[in-house]
Protein backbone atom coordinates (compact mmCIF):
# COMPACT_ATOMS: atom_id res chain seq x y z
CA UNK A 1 0.00 0.00 0.00
CA UNK A 2 2.74 2.17 1.09
CA UNK A 3 4.77 1.59 -2.08
CA UNK A 4 1.27 2.23 -3.97
CA UNK A 5 0.99 5.21 -1.97
CA UNK A 6 4.51 6.51 -3.62
CA UNK A 7 3.97 5.56 -6.52
CA UNK A 8 0.76 7.47 -7.03
CA UNK A 9 2.58 10.37 -5.42
CA UNK A 10 5.32 10.65 -8.05
CA UNK A 11 3.26 10.11 -10.83
CA UNK A 12 1.25 13.11 -9.64
CA UNK A 13 4.27 14.84 -9.37
CA UNK A 14 5.61 14.44 -12.80
CA UNK A 15 1.96 14.76 -13.94
CA UNK A 16 2.34 18.82 -12.37
CA UNK A 17 5.32 19.08 -13.77
CA UNK A 18 4.11 18.24 -17.13
CA UNK A 19 1.12 20.75 -16.78
CA UNK A 20 3.31 23.37 -16.23
CA UNK A 21 5.58 23.51 -18.85
CA UNK A 22 5.25 26.44 -21.89
CA UNK A 23 2.10 26.57 -23.85
CA UNK A 24 2.35 26.24 -27.54
CA UNK A 25 0.16 28.75 -28.78
CA UNK A 26 -1.13 31.28 -25.42
CA UNK A 27 -3.87 32.62 -27.31
CA UNK A 28 -5.46 29.09 -27.14
CA UNK A 29 -4.76 28.80 -23.67
CA UNK A 30 -6.43 31.91 -22.63
CA UNK A 31 -9.29 30.98 -24.51
CA UNK A 32 -9.38 27.78 -22.71
CA UNK A 33 -9.12 29.65 -19.62
CA UNK A 34 -11.77 31.87 -20.33
CA UNK A 35 -14.36 29.04 -21.07
CA UNK A 36 -13.40 27.29 -17.76
CA UNK A 37 -13.74 30.45 -15.88
CA UNK A 38 -17.45 29.97 -16.97
CA UNK A 39 -17.41 26.20 -16.36
CA UNK A 40 -15.93 26.16 -13.00
CA UNK A 41 -16.91 29.27 -11.59
CA UNK A 42 -19.72 31.18 -12.81
CA UNK A 43 -21.38 27.96 -12.88
CA UNK A 44 -20.87 27.66 -9.18
CA UNK A 45 -22.00 30.98 -8.50
CA UNK A 46 -25.62 28.92 -7.64
CA UNK A 47 -24.46 26.13 -5.73
CA UNK A 48 -22.46 28.66 -3.51
CA UNK A 49 -25.17 30.75 -2.83
CA UNK A 50 -27.61 28.36 -2.03
CA UNK A 51 -25.17 26.39 0.61
CA UNK A 52 -23.82 30.25 2.22
CA UNK A 53 -27.42 31.20 3.08
CA UNK A 54 -28.50 28.23 4.40
CA UNK A 55 -25.04 27.38 6.65
CA UNK A 56 -25.49 31.44 7.63
CA UNK A 57 -28.82 30.97 9.07
CA UNK A 58 -28.10 27.69 10.92
CA UNK A 59 -24.92 29.02 12.37
CA UNK A 60 -26.82 31.88 14.05
CA UNK A 61 -29.73 30.29 14.87
CA UNK A 62 -27.63 27.51 16.56
CA UNK A 63 -24.97 29.82 18.16
CA UNK A 64 -28.65 31.82 19.54
CA UNK A 65 -30.14 28.47 20.86
CA UNK A 66 -26.53 27.94 22.75
CA UNK A 67 -26.14 30.96 24.29
CA UNK A 68 -28.53 31.64 26.26
CA UNK A 69 -26.91 32.17 29.23
CA UNK A 70 -27.69 36.11 30.51
CA UNK A 71 -24.08 36.78 31.19
CA UNK A 72 -23.21 36.74 27.43
CA UNK A 73 -24.31 39.42 25.59
CA UNK A 74 -26.04 38.43 22.23
CA UNK A 75 -24.18 40.62 19.92
CA UNK A 76 -21.63 37.82 20.35
CA UNK A 77 -23.67 35.59 18.11
CA UNK A 78 -23.00 38.09 14.84
CA UNK A 79 -19.37 37.57 15.92
CA UNK A 80 -19.41 33.93 16.22
CA UNK A 81 -21.58 33.75 12.65
CA UNK A 82 -19.04 36.15 10.63
CA UNK A 83 -15.69 34.41 11.77
CA UNK A 84 -17.22 30.83 11.26
CA UNK A 85 -18.03 32.08 7.65
CA UNK A 86 -14.79 33.62 7.07
CA UNK A 87 -12.21 31.08 8.69
CA UNK A 88 -14.30 27.56 8.35
CA UNK A 89 -17.65 27.32 6.49
CA UNK A 90 -17.03 29.82 3.44
CA UNK A 91 -13.34 28.28 2.83
CA UNK A 92 -13.57 24.85 3.64
CA UNK A 93 -16.82 23.83 3.43
CA UNK A 94 -17.68 25.06 0.26
CA UNK A 95 -14.34 23.97 -1.01
CA UNK A 96 -15.68 20.42 -0.10
CA UNK A 97 -19.03 21.29 -1.83
CA UNK A 98 -16.95 22.16 -4.79
CA UNK A 99 -14.85 19.20 -5.17
CA UNK A 100 -17.19 17.37 -4.99
CA UNK A 101 -19.57 19.05 -7.65
CA UNK A 102 -16.04 20.31 -9.81
CA UNK A 103 -13.95 17.42 -8.69
CA UNK A 104 -15.70 15.06 -10.71
CA UNK A 105 -16.79 16.95 -13.52
CA UNK A 106 -13.10 17.51 -14.34
CA UNK A 107 -12.35 13.71 -13.81
CA UNK A 108 -14.94 12.35 -15.86
CA UNK A 109 -15.03 15.28 -18.69
CA UNK A 110 -10.86 14.15 -18.72
CA UNK A 111 -11.35 10.53 -18.62
CA UNK A 112 -14.04 10.45 -21.02
CA UNK A 113 -11.66 12.09 -23.36
CA UNK A 114 -8.90 9.70 -22.42
CA UNK A 115 -11.15 6.77 -23.24
CA UNK A 116 -12.48 7.88 -26.36
CA UNK A 117 -9.13 8.83 -27.42
CA UNK A 118 -9.06 12.53 -27.36
CA UNK A 119 -6.18 12.67 -25.50
CA UNK A 120 -4.00 10.93 -28.04
CA UNK A 121 -5.19 12.80 -31.12
CA UNK A 122 -3.48 15.82 -28.72
CA UNK A 123 -0.59 14.36 -28.48
CA UNK A 124 -0.30 13.02 -32.11
CA UNK A 125 -0.64 16.48 -33.32
CA UNK A 126 2.25 17.68 -31.21
CA UNK A 127 0.01 19.20 -28.24
CA UNK A 128 1.11 18.93 -24.64
CA UNK A 129 -2.80 17.53 -23.78
CA UNK A 130 -1.62 17.69 -19.93
CA UNK A 131 -1.12 21.21 -19.91
CA UNK A 132 -3.57 21.99 -22.60
CA UNK A 133 -6.29 20.67 -20.62
CA UNK A 134 -5.47 20.81 -17.28
CA UNK A 135 -3.72 24.51 -16.95
CA UNK A 136 -6.48 26.52 -18.30
CA UNK A 137 -8.59 24.65 -15.52
CA UNK A 138 -6.08 25.55 -12.46
CA UNK A 139 -5.58 28.73 -13.13
CA UNK A 140 -9.27 29.28 -13.62
CA UNK A 141 -10.51 27.66 -10.48
CA UNK A 142 -7.29 29.91 -8.24
CA UNK A 143 -8.27 32.99 -9.68
CA UNK A 144 -12.10 32.57 -9.23
CA UNK A 145 -12.59 30.37 -6.45
CA UNK A 146 -11.73 33.80 -3.82
CA UNK A 147 -14.45 35.69 -5.81
CA UNK A 148 -16.70 32.28 -4.73
CA UNK A 149 -15.52 32.81 -1.10
CA UNK A 150 -15.81 36.34 -0.63
CA UNK A 151 -19.52 35.97 -1.82
CA UNK A 152 -20.00 32.89 0.33
CA UNK A 153 -18.33 35.56 3.29
CA UNK A 154 -21.30 37.98 2.50
CA UNK A 155 -24.09 35.64 1.58
CA UNK A 156 -23.44 33.60 4.61
CA UNK A 157 -23.93 36.66 6.87
CA UNK A 158 -26.68 38.02 5.10
CA UNK A 159 -28.42 34.65 5.72
CA UNK A 160 -27.37 34.52 9.37
CA UNK A 161 -29.56 37.51 9.29
CA UNK A 162 -32.51 36.09 8.16
CA UNK A 163 -32.24 33.02 10.32
CA UNK A 164 -31.27 34.92 13.74
CA UNK A 165 -33.34 38.25 13.10
CA UNK A 166 -36.03 38.23 11.14
CA UNK A 167 -37.04 34.05 11.15
CA UNK A 168 -36.17 33.30 14.92
CA UNK A 169 -35.96 36.74 16.34
CA UNK A 170 -32.85 35.37 18.90
CA UNK A 171 -31.36 38.44 18.24
CA UNK A 172 -32.16 41.52 17.10
CA UNK A 173 -30.74 43.46 13.52
CA UNK A 174 -28.80 46.09 15.64
CA UNK A 175 -27.03 43.27 17.87
CA UNK A 176 -25.94 41.31 15.38
CA UNK A 177 -24.49 44.23 13.23
CA UNK A 178 -22.85 45.61 16.84
CA UNK A 179 -21.58 42.07 16.59
CA UNK A 180 -20.32 41.46 13.20
CA UNK A 181 -18.14 44.63 13.92
CA UNK A 182 -16.87 43.85 17.05
CA UNK A 183 -13.23 43.10 16.92
CA UNK A 184 -13.08 42.06 13.19
CA UNK A 185 -9.36 41.10 11.93
CA UNK A 186 -8.80 41.84 8.35
CA UNK A 187 -6.25 39.07 8.65
CA UNK A 188 -8.75 36.43 8.94
CA UNK A 189 -10.19 37.27 5.07
CA UNK A 190 -6.31 36.96 3.94
CA UNK A 191 -5.99 33.50 5.70
CA UNK A 192 -9.23 32.18 4.55
CA UNK A 193 -8.46 33.28 1.00
CA UNK A 194 -4.93 31.60 0.99
CA UNK A 195 -6.58 28.40 2.09
CA UNK A 196 -9.33 28.61 -0.50
CA UNK A 197 -6.53 29.33 -3.38
CA UNK A 198 -4.56 26.43 -2.47
CA UNK A 199 -7.72 23.61 -2.11
CA UNK A 200 -8.53 25.07 -5.43
CA UNK A 201 -5.40 23.98 -6.83
CA UNK A 202 -6.34 20.73 -4.80
CA UNK A 203 -9.28 19.96 -5.85
CA UNK A 204 -8.32 20.47 -10.37
CA UNK A 205 -5.21 18.91 -10.30
CA UNK A 206 -6.12 15.90 -8.39
CA UNK A 207 -9.14 15.33 -10.45
CA UNK A 208 -7.52 16.26 -13.74
CA UNK A 209 -4.75 14.06 -12.36
CA UNK A 210 -7.27 10.92 -12.04
CA UNK A 211 -9.36 11.72 -15.41
CA UNK A 212 -5.79 11.96 -17.49
CA UNK A 213 -4.59 8.39 -16.04
CA UNK A 214 -8.45 6.57 -16.63
CA UNK A 215 -7.74 4.30 -18.67
CA UNK A 216 -10.29 1.52 -20.24
CA UNK A 217 -14.01 1.97 -20.14
CA UNK A 218 -16.68 4.32 -18.98
CA UNK A 219 -17.01 2.34 -15.21
CA UNK A 220 -12.85 3.32 -15.05
CA UNK A 221 -13.91 6.93 -15.68
CA UNK A 222 -16.77 6.54 -12.72
CA UNK A 223 -14.14 5.09 -10.85
CA UNK A 224 -11.64 7.94 -11.55
CA UNK A 225 -14.12 10.94 -10.85
CA UNK A 226 -14.83 9.06 -7.48
CA UNK A 227 -11.68 8.95 -6.09
CA UNK A 228 -11.01 12.47 -7.74
CA UNK A 229 -13.63 13.24 -4.91
CA UNK A 230 -12.14 11.20 -2.31
CA UNK A 231 -9.12 12.01 -2.84
CA UNK A 232 -9.96 15.88 -3.25
CA UNK A 233 -11.67 16.27 0.11
CA UNK A 234 -9.43 14.35 2.21
CA UNK A 235 -6.19 16.29 0.63
CA UNK A 236 -8.58 19.89 1.35
CA UNK A 237 -8.95 17.86 5.16
CA UNK A 238 -5.33 17.84 5.64
CA UNK A 239 -4.52 21.05 3.88
CA UNK A 240 -6.61 22.62 6.21
CA UNK A 241 -4.73 21.37 9.47
CA UNK A 242 -1.30 22.70 7.68
CA UNK A 243 -2.52 25.69 6.62
CA UNK A 244 -4.28 26.89 9.61
CA UNK A 245 -1.24 25.53 11.79
CA UNK A 246 0.83 27.68 9.57
CA UNK A 247 -0.67 30.87 9.16
CA UNK A 248 -2.80 31.01 12.49
CA UNK A 249 -1.22 29.31 15.26
CA UNK B 1 9.00 6.68 -46.11
CA UNK B 2 8.84 5.21 -42.71
CA UNK B 3 11.32 2.13 -41.55
CA UNK B 4 10.97 0.01 -38.94
CA UNK B 5 13.98 -1.89 -37.70
CA UNK B 6 13.91 -4.75 -35.28
CA UNK B 7 11.20 -3.00 -33.29
CA UNK B 8 10.18 -4.73 -29.73
CA UNK B 9 7.53 -3.70 -27.17
CA UNK B 10 6.23 -5.70 -24.53
CA UNK B 11 3.67 -5.06 -21.61
CA UNK B 12 4.34 -6.19 -18.30
CA UNK B 13 6.54 -9.46 -19.23
CA UNK B 14 4.34 -9.83 -22.49
CA UNK B 15 5.90 -9.45 -25.48
CA UNK B 16 3.33 -7.54 -27.82
CA UNK B 17 5.74 -7.04 -30.79
CA UNK B 18 8.84 -9.10 -31.50
CA UNK B 19 11.73 -8.09 -33.55
CA UNK B 20 9.57 -6.08 -36.69
CA UNK B 21 11.48 -4.93 -39.57
CA UNK B 22 9.28 -2.93 -42.11
CA UNK B 23 9.13 -0.33 -44.35
CA UNK B 24 6.45 1.80 -46.19
CA UNK B 25 6.42 3.86 -49.00
CA UNK B 26 5.17 7.48 -49.88
CA UNK B 27 2.29 7.25 -52.15
CA UNK B 28 0.70 3.80 -51.84
CA UNK B 29 -1.55 2.55 -49.25
CA UNK B 30 0.27 0.47 -46.86
CA UNK B 31 -2.26 -2.45 -44.73
CA UNK B 32 -1.52 -3.68 -41.76
CA UNK B 33 -3.80 -6.89 -40.69
CA UNK B 34 -4.13 -9.45 -38.28
CA UNK B 35 -6.30 -10.39 -35.93
CA UNK B 36 -8.23 -9.26 -32.97
CA UNK B 37 -4.74 -8.81 -30.52
CA UNK B 38 -2.17 -9.66 -32.70
CA UNK B 39 -0.47 -5.81 -32.27
CA UNK B 40 -1.66 -4.01 -34.93
CA UNK B 41 -2.97 -1.08 -32.89
CA UNK B 42 0.33 -1.45 -30.75
CA UNK B 43 2.40 -0.75 -33.64
CA UNK B 44 0.44 2.04 -34.99
CA UNK B 45 0.78 3.43 -31.84
CA UNK B 46 4.54 2.59 -31.57
CA UNK B 47 4.90 4.16 -34.31
CA UNK B 48 3.67 7.21 -33.62
CA UNK B 49 5.37 7.39 -30.14
CA UNK B 50 1.87 6.81 -27.64
CA UNK B 51 3.88 3.68 -26.91
CA UNK B 52 7.64 4.06 -25.98
CA UNK B 53 9.61 1.16 -27.51
CA UNK B 54 11.92 -1.26 -26.03
CA UNK B 55 14.34 -1.68 -28.47
CA UNK B 56 14.61 -0.91 -32.44
CA UNK B 57 14.15 2.02 -34.37
CA UNK B 58 11.65 3.65 -36.34
CA UNK B 59 13.04 6.11 -39.20
CA UNK B 60 10.55 9.24 -40.96
CA UNK B 61 12.81 10.06 -43.98
CA UNK B 62 16.05 9.03 -42.20
CA UNK B 63 15.18 11.19 -38.86
CA UNK B 64 15.10 7.94 -36.10
CA UNK B 65 12.03 9.07 -33.98
CA UNK B 66 12.53 6.47 -31.42
CA UNK B 67 15.87 8.71 -30.28
CA UNK B 68 14.09 12.21 -30.14
CA UNK B 69 13.29 13.78 -27.01
CA UNK B 70 9.98 15.67 -26.69
CA UNK B 71 10.44 18.26 -28.66
CA UNK B 72 12.25 16.99 -31.54
CA UNK B 73 9.04 14.63 -31.47
CA UNK B 74 6.94 17.47 -31.69
CA UNK B 75 8.31 18.71 -34.76
CA UNK B 76 7.68 15.18 -36.51
CA UNK B 77 4.10 14.97 -35.08
CA UNK B 78 3.15 17.94 -36.99
CA UNK B 79 3.77 16.15 -39.97
CA UNK B 80 1.50 13.38 -38.66
CA UNK B 81 -2.35 12.87 -39.44
CA UNK B 82 -3.83 10.27 -37.55
CA UNK B 83 -7.40 8.90 -38.22
CA UNK B 84 -8.63 6.59 -34.73
CA UNK B 85 -10.83 4.24 -34.45
CA UNK B 86 -13.29 6.17 -33.17
CA UNK B 87 -12.38 9.26 -35.12
CA UNK B 88 -11.43 10.90 -31.39
CA UNK B 89 -13.18 13.94 -32.36
CA UNK B 90 -13.50 16.55 -29.80
CA UNK B 91 -16.71 16.18 -27.76
CA UNK B 92 -17.19 20.10 -26.77
CA UNK B 93 -16.00 21.21 -30.68
CA UNK B 94 -17.96 21.48 -33.93
CA UNK B 95 -17.01 20.04 -36.77
CA UNK B 96 -15.37 23.01 -38.33
CA UNK B 97 -13.58 23.48 -35.23
CA UNK B 98 -12.63 20.18 -34.62
CA UNK B 99 -11.19 20.67 -38.35
CA UNK B 100 -9.69 23.89 -37.82
CA UNK B 101 -8.20 23.14 -34.57
CA UNK B 102 -4.38 21.81 -35.77
CA UNK B 103 -4.15 25.06 -37.53
CA UNK B 104 -5.31 27.22 -34.64
CA UNK B 105 -2.68 25.90 -32.79
CA UNK B 106 0.10 25.89 -34.86
CA UNK B 107 0.24 27.96 -37.74
CA UNK B 108 -0.34 31.96 -38.23
CA UNK B 109 -3.14 31.48 -40.54
CA UNK B 110 -5.82 34.35 -40.28
CA UNK B 111 -9.61 33.35 -39.34
CA UNK B 112 -10.53 33.66 -42.73
CA UNK B 113 -7.68 31.09 -44.41
CA UNK B 114 -8.06 28.53 -41.71
CA UNK B 115 -12.20 28.41 -42.20
CA UNK B 116 -11.24 28.40 -46.16
CA UNK B 117 -8.62 25.35 -45.55
CA UNK B 118 -11.14 23.69 -43.26
CA UNK B 119 -14.15 23.74 -46.26
CA UNK B 120 -11.87 22.30 -48.69
CA UNK B 121 -11.00 19.52 -46.41
CA UNK B 122 -14.46 18.85 -45.29
CA UNK B 123 -15.44 19.10 -48.76
CA UNK B 124 -12.53 16.81 -49.83
CA UNK B 125 -13.78 14.41 -47.70
CA UNK B 126 -17.71 14.71 -48.99
CA UNK B 127 -19.05 16.79 -46.01
CA UNK B 128 -21.73 19.87 -46.29
CA UNK B 129 -23.73 21.77 -44.70
CA UNK B 130 -22.01 20.33 -41.33
CA UNK B 131 -20.26 22.63 -40.11
CA UNK B 132 -21.87 23.95 -37.08
CA UNK B 133 -23.00 20.21 -36.03
CA UNK B 134 -21.20 18.21 -32.55
CA UNK B 135 -20.13 15.21 -33.41
CA UNK B 136 -22.37 13.88 -31.53
CA UNK B 137 -24.83 14.94 -33.61
CA UNK B 138 -23.40 13.06 -37.54
CA UNK B 139 -23.34 9.71 -38.12
CA UNK B 140 -20.28 7.36 -37.98
CA UNK B 141 -19.60 7.30 -40.92
CA UNK B 142 -19.20 11.27 -41.11
CA UNK B 143 -17.52 11.56 -37.69
CA UNK B 144 -14.66 9.01 -39.72
CA UNK B 145 -14.73 11.90 -42.90
CA UNK B 146 -14.81 14.82 -40.51
CA UNK B 147 -11.31 12.92 -37.93
CA UNK B 148 -9.36 12.28 -41.78
CA UNK B 149 -10.92 16.25 -42.77
CA UNK B 150 -8.98 17.20 -39.67
CA UNK B 151 -5.91 14.38 -40.23
CA UNK B 152 -5.10 16.29 -43.51
CA UNK B 153 -5.68 19.99 -42.35
CA UNK B 154 -1.86 20.45 -42.20
CA UNK B 155 -1.13 18.52 -45.12
CA UNK B 156 0.62 15.96 -43.19
CA UNK B 157 3.47 13.98 -44.83
CA UNK B 158 2.39 10.85 -42.80
CA UNK B 159 -0.97 9.07 -42.53
CA UNK B 160 -2.09 6.70 -39.83
CA UNK B 161 -5.21 5.10 -39.70
CA UNK B 162 -6.52 2.98 -36.79
CA UNK B 163 -9.17 0.73 -38.11
CA UNK B 164 -10.85 3.65 -39.80
CA UNK B 165 -13.91 1.70 -41.62
CA UNK B 166 -14.68 -0.25 -38.05
CA UNK B 167 -18.19 -0.35 -37.27
CA UNK B 168 -19.90 1.20 -41.08
CA UNK B 169 -21.51 -0.47 -43.47
CA UNK B 170 -20.05 -1.84 -46.29
CA UNK B 171 -20.63 0.98 -48.66
CA UNK B 172 -19.84 3.69 -46.67
CA UNK B 173 -16.43 1.15 -45.31
CA UNK B 174 -15.37 1.23 -49.15
CA UNK B 175 -15.98 4.62 -49.69
CA UNK B 176 -13.56 5.29 -46.90
CA UNK B 177 -10.91 2.96 -48.10
CA UNK B 178 -11.32 5.07 -52.25
CA UNK B 179 -10.70 8.34 -49.97
CA UNK B 180 -7.64 7.51 -47.82
CA UNK B 181 -6.06 5.59 -51.07
CA UNK B 182 -7.11 9.27 -53.44
CA UNK B 183 -5.61 11.37 -50.62
CA UNK B 184 -2.45 9.37 -50.16
CA UNK B 185 -2.00 9.13 -54.09
CA UNK B 186 -2.72 13.00 -54.07
CA UNK B 187 -0.69 14.12 -51.44
CA UNK B 188 2.08 11.00 -51.74
CA UNK B 189 1.81 10.88 -48.10
CA UNK B 190 2.26 7.80 -46.26
CA UNK B 191 -0.45 6.14 -45.55
CA UNK B 192 -0.58 3.11 -42.99
CA UNK B 193 -3.65 1.26 -42.56
CA UNK B 194 -4.67 -0.38 -39.90
CA UNK B 195 -7.60 -3.06 -40.43
CA UNK B 196 -9.06 -6.67 -40.53
CA UNK B 197 -11.43 -5.79 -43.15
CA UNK B 198 -10.49 -7.99 -45.98
CA UNK B 199 -13.10 -5.74 -47.99
CA UNK B 200 -10.38 -2.95 -47.66
CA UNK B 201 -7.24 -5.44 -48.63
CA UNK B 202 -8.61 -6.34 -51.66
CA UNK B 203 -9.92 -2.63 -52.57
CA UNK B 204 -6.53 -0.78 -51.64
CA UNK B 205 -4.43 -3.02 -50.37
CA UNK B 206 -1.18 -2.15 -52.64
CA UNK B 207 1.02 -3.53 -49.72
CA UNK B 208 -0.24 -5.70 -46.95
CA UNK B 209 1.91 -6.90 -43.91
CA UNK B 210 -0.05 -9.30 -41.91
CA UNK B 211 1.07 -9.42 -38.39
CA UNK B 212 1.04 -12.52 -36.35
CA UNK B 213 1.62 -13.17 -32.80
CA UNK B 214 3.76 -9.71 -32.72
CA UNK B 215 5.53 -10.46 -35.79
CA UNK B 216 5.41 -9.25 -39.14
CA UNK B 217 4.70 -12.65 -40.77
CA UNK B 218 4.09 -11.93 -44.36
CA UNK B 219 4.13 -9.18 -46.71
CA UNK B 220 3.17 -8.65 -50.17
CA UNK B 221 0.10 -6.91 -52.30
CA UNK B 222 -3.26 -8.05 -52.30
CA UNK B 223 -3.25 -9.85 -55.70
CA UNK B 224 -0.13 -12.12 -53.63
CA UNK B 225 -2.72 -12.78 -50.94
CA UNK B 226 -4.54 -15.54 -52.83
CA UNK B 227 -1.48 -17.53 -54.11
CA UNK B 228 0.00 -17.61 -50.83
CA UNK B 229 1.58 -21.07 -49.51
CA UNK B 230 1.43 -18.88 -45.84
CA UNK B 231 -0.86 -20.97 -43.41
CA UNK B 232 -1.73 -18.62 -40.89
CA UNK B 233 -2.70 -15.93 -43.17
CA UNK B 234 -4.64 -18.35 -45.40
CA UNK B 235 -6.62 -18.87 -42.38
CA UNK B 236 -7.18 -15.59 -41.50
CA UNK B 237 -7.80 -14.15 -44.81
CA UNK B 238 -10.23 -17.31 -45.44
CA UNK B 239 -11.74 -17.36 -41.74
CA UNK B 240 -15.32 -15.78 -43.60
CA UNK B 241 -17.67 -18.04 -45.32
CA UNK B 242 -17.89 -14.95 -47.98
CA UNK B 243 -14.12 -14.82 -48.73
CA UNK B 244 -14.38 -19.07 -49.02
CA UNK B 245 -17.27 -18.31 -51.48
CA UNK B 246 -14.98 -15.63 -54.03
CA UNK B 247 -11.99 -17.85 -53.17
CA UNK B 248 -14.07 -21.03 -54.63
CA UNK B 249 -15.74 -18.65 -57.49
CA UNK B 250 -12.45 -17.53 -58.76
CA UNK B 251 -11.00 -21.03 -58.74
CA UNK B 252 -14.02 -22.03 -60.97
CA UNK B 253 -13.25 -19.45 -63.03
CA UNK B 254 -9.98 -20.21 -63.31
CA UNK B 255 -8.47 -16.88 -61.90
Amino acid sequence: MFQQSFFQLGQYILFIKKVFQKPEKLKMYWIQYLKELASLGLNSIGIVFLISIFMGAVLTIQTGINLENPFIPLYLIGYATRDSMILEFSSTIVSLILAGKIGSNIASEIGTMRVTEQIDALEIMGVNSASYLVLPKIAAAISFFPFLVIMSIIVGVWGGWLGGCVLTEVLSTGQYIEGLRYYFLPYYVVYSLIKTSVFAFIITSVSSYYGYHAEGSALDVGRASTKAVVYSSVLILLFNLIITQLLLV
Amino acid sequence: MIKIQNLCKSFDEVEVLRDITLSFEPGISNLVIGASGSGKTVLLKSLVGLHEIDSGSILYDGRDFSKMNFRERKEIRKEIGMVFQSGALFDSSTVVENVMYPMDMFTQMSPAEKLERANFCLSRVNIVNANHKFPSEISGGMRKRVAIARAIALNPKYLFCDEPNSGLDPKTAILIDNLIQELTQEYQMTTIINTHDMNSVMEIGEKVVFIHQGKAWWEGSHQDIFDTQNKELESFVFASKFQVHINQLKKASGG
